[in-house]
């Protein structure tokens, strides 16, 4: 079986600052991986470098996504071959309404991949149907992208993408920050509905309460730019109960544990 | 940082769509102005004596004026005597008397812009009067109109068929003397669209003029006056094309409005002038006074301008709010590009009770360009109950351009509401960004949220001419990020 993502040695640095210094992961398609870890542990670094965010340098080692290389491609060369980041914080448009982004996002992809482009009437049909998976009412459409969404509006409408766009490779970045129990179970659903054999998940998280409900295969934990441990879902009540000081301490594992 | 900078760069260039230049045989004067220069042109139209002296005194009130310098726009000097201040394509016999007479060159050159002269072929629901360089080339749908009371022509028409009209209006809203440019287009202009609607009328159709600058060296001088009568309404569209030229070239224009009790004019204004290459060369100086008076009670006049043209653009489209309860608004989009200057905005003045003017203005600045917005807004001591709303939005695409708002408000009765927002944003590499993580191209983030930006002066625009100004929101950013 390919995977669906190798990455090795993967160091990277944003005005000379080295962030990333060393990260091996293998992703396997059906896997979520979670990735957890304190702050500036470089796990958001991680996710935008995989997403090809320019601001970071990439410094050395690489990344063969689906056997080619991933690094050399451009952010939207990568999005229409389903690599998909949902972001921690997403952008405000304004007077772009979120359903006119949707729609070309979508058909950006199609083209890419040789199929026909949606017309407006099947688009709104698809569209409605995932939305109606995420229970977010229809005026969230109309409304400009993200622009006066409340915290867990841009969330959903981050999963709601996803849902649309159907990636191989989907990246959460920190998916429950700033969500209240409720909403969490909204994403937390619109997440686990897209689990599939052909898809591959990365969740990176702060907190263990998203992996209640989205329960991952594997789980590891970011300091200071490195896999420092990995292991199966135990590891993350593990983080809960004893916080990531009890990380920091201990001895770094053999860097990629798999 | 730097990457998305110099591709932000790529997507601004691109070129100019109707640079192309016709050779048509013209009948033009020797560059230079003097008092003989405008009897030519007065005899050449074969004015009425009130005219020639309209013309000439405006011409010696203009010897004694300077050229504004108190915006923020920069140019060499112009050398006013470098101008040929008449050309006019040479017609067979006296003058087009209607399209079939027209030269088929000259409908080939609005053809190729997109604009179709012979009727059966003009846009369903808009009347066109085209200026090409100095005179006006053929009116459309004039019968269709004229069964309503409706009067739509040139400039130079009007003066011949409804002198007592063009006497009663000219310079009312506009004087000679108002200021450099107004003055020097009172001496020298040499055609434009006349337009009247009679009392209770609503025009049926989009009027339309079309300027087209083509001749070498020559200045372009038009001047437009609409009148709706008491209750009339009437849609009015402007749009503007040039070749491109190394040379810059004057275009200094006149449009007055007058709107008597609950008339209704919406002035929109699509404006592409060839805005010069890269480094700034060539390119048209824009000088416009542009004003609408609101002369009747419960009279509304709407300027609605997409400005993505010109080497520099120096206009403000203003309303005089003297009826009580008239509406003046003024929606506009600026974009500015490589080097090109624009210095616009409006000027609201309240007299009457009740006046109420809202102002939104985006000005977007790409490349090196510099975009200012400048609006005064004065309400006046019989101005009871003034209300004024205004919005300047400013987008910056890269780092190296500049945006600048000078907002003047001037309020004289204590019952006035004035409000003013103002914001500055940049097309971030964030917004940039997320935008390609969904798949779109970078010059497809960018007009996306160009547009985006605009969208609340897009929505003024008639359905025709707002997918054109998308389009060419579209043509100037492309190539600036890539």
């Amino acid at each position: 079986m390919q995977p669906i993502l190798e990455i090795r040695g993967l160091e990277a640095s944003v005005d000379d600052k080295p962030i990333l210094r060393g990260i091996d992961l293998t992703v396997n398609p059906g896997e979520i991986h979670a990735i957890m870890g304190p702050n500036g542990s470089g796990k958001s670094t991680l996710a935008q470098v995989l997403a090809g965010r320019e601001t970071f340098t990439v410094t050395a080692g690489h990344v063969r996504y689906l056997g080619a290389d991933l690094l050399a491609r451009a952010p939207e060369e990568r999005a229409r071959d389903g690599v998909f980041l949902a972001f921690q914080y997403p952008v405000e448009i304004a007077g772009v309404s979120n359903v006119y982004l949707l729609k070309a996002a979508l058909n950006a992809a199609r083209r890419h991949r040789g199929e026909p482009e949606l017309d407006a009437m099947d688009f709104l049909a698809l569209v409605r149907s995932k939305l109606k998976s995420m229970e977010m009412p229809d005026d969230l459409l109309y409304r400009s992208v993200n622009e006066g969404f409340s915290g867990g509006e841009k969330k959903r409408n981050e999963i709601l993408q996803m849902a649309l766009l159907e990636p191989r490779l989907a990246i959460l970045d920190e998916a429950d920050s700033g969500l209240d129990i409720d909403a969490l179970q909204v994403v937390a659903r619109g997440i686990n509905a897209l689990r599939a054999p052909e898809r591959a998940m990365i969740v990176v998280t702060h907190y263990q309460r998203l992996l209640d409900y989205v329960v991952p295969d594997y789980v590891h934990v970011l300091s200071q730019g490195r896999i420092v441990r990995s292991g199966g879902k135990e590891l993350a009540f593990e983080l809960e109960a004893r916080g990531y000081g009890w990380i920091d301490d201990a001895v770094p594992a053999a860097a990629g544990a798999r | 940082m730097d990457t998305d900078t110099a591709r932000i760069d790529e997507l601004i260039s691109r070129e100019y769509a109707h640079g192309f230049v016709t050779d048509i045989e013209a009948d033009s004067v020797p560059p230079g102005l003097s008092e003989d220069v405008i009897r030519l042109i007065s005899a050449k139209k074969n004015e009425p004596p009130f005219m020639l002296e309209w013309r000439l005194d405006a011409y010696r009130h203009w010897l004694t004026m300077r050229e504004p310098d108190w915006s923020s726009i920069g140019h060499p000097p112009i050398d006013y005597q470098d101008i040929v201040y008449y050309s006019a394509p040479k017609a067979k016999k006296e003058g087009p008397k209607s399209l079939d007479e027209v030269d088929p060159e000259l409908l080939r050159v609005y053809e190729k812009l997109g604009v179709p002269l012979k009727e059966r072929e003009a846009l369903a629901g808009v009347a066109v009067d085209a200026v090409f360089d100095s005179v006006s080339v053929g009116t459309t749908f004039k019968t269709r109109l004229a069964e309503l009371g409706i009067i739509f022509c040139s400039f130079s028409e009007a003066v011949q068929e409804h002198p007592e009209l063009v006497r009663q209006y000219l310079g009312s809203v506009v004087p000679r003397g108002d200021n450099f440019f107004a003055a020097l287009n009172s001496a020298v202009f040499t055609d434009g669209s006349f337009c009247y609607i009679p009392k209770g009328v609503r025009c049926p159709m989009e009027l339309s003029t079309y300027f087209r600058i083509n001749a070498k060296d020559s200045g372009q001088f038009e001047r437009t006056l609409i009148i709706a009568d008491e209750g009339a309404y009437v849609s009015y569209l402007e749009g503007c094309t040039a070749p491109m030229r190394d040379e810059n070239q004057l275009h200094a224009a006149v449009v007055e409005l007058v709107a008597l009790e609950c008339a209704h004019i919406k002035y929109s204004t699509v404006q592409n002038w060839y805005p010069g290459d890269r480094d700034g060369k060539g390119g048209i100086y824009n000088f416009v006074t542009k004003r609408g008076d609101c002369r009747g009670a419960h009279s509304h006049i709407a300027w609605t301008q997409v400005e993505t043209g010109s080497a520099i653009t120096w206009k403000y489209p203003s309303c005089i709010l003297r009826g009580d309860h008239s509406v003046g608004t003024f929606h506009s989009v600026a974009l500015t590009n490589h080097r090109q200057q624009a210095d616009t905005g409006t000027k609201m003045i309240h007299i009457g009770r009740d006046t109420k003017s809202t102002i939104v203005s985006k000005g977007i600045s790409a490349g090196r360009g510099s975009n200012a917005y400048r609006g005064l807004v004065k309400v006046l001591k019989t101005a009871e109950g003034a209300r004024n709303y205004t919005q300047c939005d400013s987008l910056l695409v890269g780092d190296r351009c500049a945006a600048h708002t000078f907002p003047y408000i001037e309020v004289r009765n204590p019952t006035a509401k004035v409000e003013h927002e103002a914001s500055t944003s940049r097309i971030g590499e964030e917004q940039l960004f997320y935008c390609r993580q969904r798949g779109l191209s970078a010059e497809d983030a960018v007009s996306m949220i160009v547009s985006g930006f605009c969208k609340e002066v897009f929505k003024e625009l008639p359905m025709e001419f707002a997918v054109e100004a998308q389009k060419l929101l579209g043509v100037s950013l492309e190539g600036s990020v890539g």
